[in-house]
């Protein structure tokens, strides 16, 4: 039997926008709406194709940070058999060393042929959350990946990587493996509303707590939002008179002869 | 039901779809087809379809339905009534036969298009189909010179609670109509407000799509909302969420007055009538599906075009319950590349067509589908300089002032 794990993460919801905490050193959460990070629905629908194919079962695991709860029963609603949700003293934005600490010791009760996640989130662009679980783990690592073939045996798993240049690379690694997800062989499913409100009625989250052990020794010295350059001209009259302004800025600058 | 395949050779497809058939009271009402052929006759996007009705309705009592679940044929109807207002059995095609095909489509995760499944994701996570926050549903307050109660912020008894709607809230061009609407009450002297952040999409079109876990969610929560508030009733800018409050709404107990902002005003054009300046323009009207064929209100609108002295009106050769859909209805807002994609032309361009064939140099609406499917549409057939789309509450404004 394949087993499959996904930890998941939450980031902040871009459709409002970000506030700065009054220290300048973090995001101001108070008021912001949580949802999955995009690579990590990424990974959860990949665990899903290949639960199809291959009577996996899947796992999810998250720390419980923003709205966790409503993504985990979205992932049940999905068909995942089982979701976990870790509480423990991480705050409200663990970074990937503290992250990868205390999945490890979850991981490290739970049977796992394969530990699918996003290959980066968009908080932090960190990038480092599936290296860091394989080195804990002691398993291979393939990141950036964009399709995932297991064998009859399960026994291992060829993936295929996007390179620069229009080029495409197949590799093969053995089970268990860790692998960083750019994208699922198709976009992440619909799940309807009725499913979602379903699960939240019979499903149960699954709760397991633990310590977190340091940190990544990073410190934010400041978040700031960039500045807003001046210099723009704005060209105004017909379009005749604004491709005319054009043709001759184009000129001016020696680009037009 | 006649049946002739057994229900053990049914897929999951095929199953979620009879058993949705089978929950709903109306489902037994299929049986009453007489297979006349007048649906498939009357649907403007019949041709387009794979199945169109008549062919639909037999397969379905022949108890086969995958073929036809995996057509083309859920995704392509706009929920524009006239199949249904046209049937002599009074067979329940667009409120019941097409959500329950996409529902079980939704339900089994086969073949959802990826930008209606953008809009449901939007619908569910922010309360509007377009993906906006939340937080600046009310923002157009800030751009019209009279004074709008945001009861939100404010909340104190009104006569009228004003759902404004997600299109005229957040875009860009149906916000033109939320302002005159703004100045006309306010000259009217009526005592409105808006529900600002509170207000959630009313979600007539995410029923029509199939989503009904989603269309109860909204209902809940916007009975919850309304039950908070003191009003005496609801007007509504969009015919959709007049259509859902008036017939849905009171299923699910949620139970308010609610007029369409046309039918309002025309209940005070005595008051009004004295405010209007001179325009001088031919205009023909357009019906919304949700307004005239489904609730059978084509006069309010006539009146307000036709209070405003100057005015010469015209009617379309296809108008009131015969009037062609602009083919947003239905979630078709959220379909349109996939029903471009079989029918190569958009309905609201037929339809600028024929309103240019009227002669008339303005096309008046009063659904902000219509306003920004027309727009697109005048632009797409090359009528831009001939024919102006404008919302009848503009066109209100526009006389007041002049």
């Amino acid at each position: 039997m394949l087993d499959i794990v996904v930890p998941i993460k939450q980031v902040p919801d871009l459709v409002e926008e970000l506030e700065i905490d009054p220290s300048g050193t973090a995001l101001g959460l108070e008021r912001t709406r949580f949802v999955v990070n995009e690579l990590d629905d990424h990974a959860l629908e990949q665990a899903l194709l290949l639960k199809e194919k291959h009577q996996a079962q899947v796992s999810v695991i998250a720390l419980d940070v923003g709205d966790v709860e409503e993504t985990l029963f979205m992932a049940l609603a999905k068909g995942v058999d089982q979701a976990i949700k870790i509480s423990g003293d991480f705050g409200p934005a663990p970074d990937n060393h503290t992250t990868a600490r205390v999945l490890k010791d979850v991981l490290g009760g739970l049977s796992h042929n394969l530990i699918l996640t996003g290959v980066q989130a968009i908080d932090d662009l960190d990038g480092q959350l599936g290296i860091l679980l394989s080195s804990y783990l002691d398993l291979p690592y393939v990141g950036l990946v964009s399709g995932v073939q297991i064998d009859e045996g399960g026994s291992k798993a060829t993936v295929l990587k996007e390179l620069p240049g229009g080029v495409k690379a197949e590799l093969e690694l053995p089970l268990p493996a860790v692998l960083g997800i750019q994208a699922a062989e198709q976009p992440p499913r619909y799940v309807p509303v009725s499913r979602v409100r379903q699960a939240m009625r019979t499903a149960t989250i699954e709760e397991r707590s633990a310590a977190a052990e340091g940190n990544g020794h990073i410190r934010v010295r400041r978040i700031s939002k960039p500045q807003v350059g001046a210099g723009a001209e704005l060209l105004e009259g017909s379009s005749e008179d604004i491709a005319e302004q054009i043709v001759g800025i184009l000129a001016d600058r020696g680009i037009l002869r | 039901m006649v049946q002739t395949a057994s229900r053990e050779a049914r897929g999951p497809l095929t199953q979620a779809f009879f058993d949705r058939i089978a929950a709903v009271a109306e489902g037994e009402k299929l049986k009453a087809c007489i297979q006349c052929g007048i649906c498939s006759g009357s649907c403007p996007l019949g041709f387009a379809m794979q199945y169109p009705p008549r062919r639909l309705i037999a397969s379905l009592r022949a108890g086969v339905m995958e073929q036809v679940l995996q057509s083309n044929t859920p995704w392509l109807c706009v929920a524009c009534y006239t199949c249904t207002a046209r049937c002599p059995s009074a067979v329940g095609i667009t409120d019941m036969l097409f959500p329950a095909m996409r529902e079980a489509l939704l339900m089994q995760g086969v073949g959802v298009p990826g930008e209606l499944q953008t809009a449901l994701e939007n619908t569910f996570r922010h309360g509007n189909p377009l993906g906006e926050p939340p937080s600046k549903r009310a923002d157009w307050i800030q751009e019209v010179d009279v004074p709008v109660t945001d009861l939100s912020a404010d909340p104190r008894e009104v006569d009228i609670l004003w759902l404004v709607e997600c299109y005229p809230a957040y875009h860009v061009r149906a916000k033109e109509t939320v302002k005159a609407l703004a100045r006309t009450l306010h000259a009217l002297g009526a005592d409105f407000g808006v529900l600002g952040q509170e207000e959630r999409c009313v979600g007539d079109s995410q029923r029509l799509v199939g989503e009904n876990g989603l269309f109860e969610m909204l209902v809940e929560e916007n009975g919850k909302t309304l039950d908070r508030f003191q009003f005496r009733q609801i007007i509504v800018t969009d015919p959709h969420a007049y259509n859902a409050l008036k017939n849905e709404y009171p299923k699910y107990g949620v139970n308010y007055p609610v007029q369409h902002y046309t039918q309002y005003l025309a209940s005070r054009l005595e008051e009004l009538r004295p405010m209007l300046g001179e325009l001088n323009h031919t205009i023909t009207f357009h019906d919304p599906c949700y307004l005239g064929r489904r609730n059978g209100e084509y006069e309010a609108p006539r009146q307000l075009i036709q209070a405003i002295p100057g005015v010469t009106f015209v009617e379309m050769e296809r108008n009131r319950e015969n009037g062609l859909c602009c083919g947003g209805g239905g979630g078709g807002m959220w379909l349109d590349s996939f029903a471009y994609e079989y029918a190569k032309e958009r309905l609201s361009e037929k339809r600028v067509r024929e309103a240019a064939r009227t002669g008339a140099d303005v096309m008046a609406v009063c659904c902000p589908n219509d306003l920004l499917r027309f727009e697109d549409a005048v632009k797409v057939v090359g009528l831009e300089g001939k024919l102006v789309v404008k919302d009848i509450i503009e066109l209100i404004d526009e006389a007041r002032k002049g």
